[in-house]
C-alpha cells in the first residue's frame, strides 16, 4: 500500500476526474491518492466518479481555495 | 438468451442516451458508458466561475447519469484529436461552428477504439441516444448509416430509441437484444422521451432540449472565429477555448484583444493566467482584472488600460492608476483616463 498525490490545480472539471481516474489505473487495491484541485466542482465530481467505480473516498479537505480530496483504490 | 451480452453506451449527460441505456438494461444487457471531453463540453463548473452563478447546482451531467443507472463510466480526454475534427469536417459545419456529424462519427470510431486498447473482456456492440429528426444534422435518416459506416462499427451500432424506424442491427437480428421492445421515436418532439423518463422514475435529469456542446452556441462561435482571425490560423489550445467562455471579449485593433472579467469570480479565475499573458488591472480603485491576447504594441498599452478603466469603479475618475503586467518583468504602473461608455465601441465587442 502507497500513498500518492496528483496535481490538479487550475483544471476545470471534467479534467480532474480524467486526471484522477488516470492515475488510480496505475495503482493498485489500497493505495492512497490525495487529488488537489482549485475547481470546487470536484468536491462533487471525483467522489461520484469513485462512488460509480467502486473506489473510496477517506476525506475531502476544503482549504485557501484548494480542495482535497482522498481516494482509497478498492478495485 | 443465455449469454449475457456487453455493449458499451455514449453517454452525453442528456436524457436520451440514459433513457437508450435503461432501455437495454431492462433487457439483461451488461453496460458500461463512455464519455469524451472535447474541451467544448457544456458544464455547471466552468458557469460556476462567475460569481452569479456560484449557487448553481454543480455536477457533471455523465456522471450523474452513470451513478442513476448505475454503470460505470470512462471519461475520455481527446480534445488533440478533436482538433481535427472541429478544423477539417468532412460534412462541414451546423448553423453554428458545430461540425455535429463528424462529431458523432469520431466519438462512435473513438469509443469502438478505446474498447480496443482499454478493456480486456470488450464489448459485443455500441448504443447511442440518437433519434432520427431529433437533431437538425446529425440525427436525421440519411446520416444514421453514414454514421455507422465511416466510424467502422457498421451492424454493431444500435439505436435503441429509434431502432424501429432503421433496418435490424446485428444485436437484434443475432437475438442478443429484442427488437419488439426497442423504440421508434422520431422528430424533434420530447414527449415519447419524457413519457419514457416517467415511466423509468427519472427526475432531475439535464434539461432534455439542450445540447451538450458550446460549438452549436453563437456566441461562442463568434469569438472562435475572431481568434482564429486574430491569429491568422485556425489553431487552439486548451487555453484558448477555456478563455472564450471567461469574461467580455473586446478586440480594439486587429493584433490583440482584451478579455476582461466580469465580477470577482472571473477575475480571480483569470488570476492564473497572469503567468503566461500580460495583464492590467486598477490599482488605486477596484476594478476588474484584463488579460491580453496577441501582440500588443508598447504604445497601445495606455489606450486598452483606458478601455480596461471604463469597467471599474474608478471610470468617472480623472486620474488611474493601472498596472500592466507581463510574465516575467516587473509590473509597470500607468496613469490613464477611462474612455466613456461611447468611446467603447460595440463593434470591438467580440
Amino acid at each position: 500500500m502507497s500513498s500518492y498525490e496528483l496535481d490538479a490545480r487550475r483544471m476545470l472539471c471534467p479534467m480532474p476526474v480524467i486526471k484522477t481516474q488516470n492515475k488510480v489505473k496505475e495503482l493498485t487495491v489500497g493505495d492512497i491518492l490525495g487529488v488537489i484541485c482549485t475547481d470546487p466542482g470536484a468536491l462533487s465530481d471525483i467522489p461520484a466518479w469513485a462512488r460509480i467505480n467502486g473506489h473510496e473516498v477517506i476525506d475531502t479537505v476544503e482549504k485557501e481555495g484548494e480542495v482535497i480530496i482522498t481516494i482509497v483504490v478498492k478495485s | 438468451m443465455t449469454q449475457k451480452h456487453k455493449a458499451i453506451a455514449l453517454i452525453s449527460g442528456g436524457l436520451d442516451s440514459m433513457l437508450a441505456v435503461r432501455v437495454l438494461q431492462e433487457q439483461g444487457i451488461e453496460i458500461e458508458g463512455i464519455n469524451f471531453y472535447t474541451g467544448f463540453c457544456i458544464e455547471g463548473h466552468t458557469q460556476a466561475i462567475r460569481n452569479q452563478d456560484k449557487e448553481k447546482q454543480k455536477r457533471n451531467n455523465a456522471l450523474w447519469v452513470a451513478e442513476q443507472l448505475g454503470i460505470k463510466l470512462h471519461i475520455v480526454d481527446v480534445i488533440q484529436e478533436y482538433k481535427d475534427v472541429l478544423l477539417n469536417p468532412k460534412y462541414g459545419y451546423g448553423t453554428n461552428m458545430n461540425p455535429c456529424l463528424d462529431c458523432k462519427i469520431f466519438m462512435v470510431n473513438k469509443a469502438i477504439q478505446w474498447v480496443k486498447e482499454n478493456h480486456e473482456s470488450g464489448f459485443d456492440f455500441i448504443i447511442t441516444g440518437e433519434v432520427i429528426g431529433q437533431r437538425p444534422m446529425s440525427q436525421r435518416m440519411h446520416t444514421m448509416p453514414i454514421i455507422a459506416k465511416e466510424s467502422g462499427a457498421d451492424d454493431l451500432l444500435l439505436r435503441p430509441l429509434c431502432a424501429k424506424n432503421l433496418p435490424a442491427t446485428k444485436p437484434e437480428l443475432e437475438g442478443w437484444v429484442d427488437r419488439e421492445q426497442l423504440h421508434g421515436f422520431s422528430g424533434r418532439g420530447r414527449k415519447p422521451q419524457m413519457a419514457l423518463a416517467e415511466k423509468y422514475g427519472f427526475t432531475g435529469y439535464a434539461s432534455p432540449a439542450g445540447g451538450c456542446c458550446i460549438l452549436t452556441d453563437k456566441n461562442y462561435s463568434a469569438k472562435l472565429l475572431d481568434l482564429w482571425d486574430g491569429r491568422g490560423n485556425r489553431d487552439y489550445e486548451m487555453d484558448d477555448i477555456m478563455l472564450l467562455k471567461v469574461g467580455r471579449h473586446l478586440r480594439p485593433k486587429g493584433n490583440y484583444k482584451l478579455i476582461i472579467a466580469r465580477d470577482a469570480g472571473e477575475s480571480q479565475y483569470l488570476e492564473d493566467y497572469r503567468r503566461d499573458y500580460s495583464s492590467i488591472q486598477a490599482i488605486n480603485h477596484n476594478g476588474p482584472l484584463a488579460i491580453i491576447d496577441g501582440d500588443i504594441a508598447p504604445e497601445d498599452v495606455e489606450y486598452a488600460a483606458s478601455i480596461v478603466a471604463r469597467y471599474g469603479q474608478g471610470r468617472d475618475v480623472g486620474d488611474i492608476e493601472m498596472s500592466y503586467s507581463v510574465p516575467g518583468q516587473l509590473m509597470e504602473t500607468l496613469h490613464i483616463t477611462a474612455l466613456s461608455s461611447e468611446q467603447v465601441l460595440k463593434d470591438w465587442h467580440v
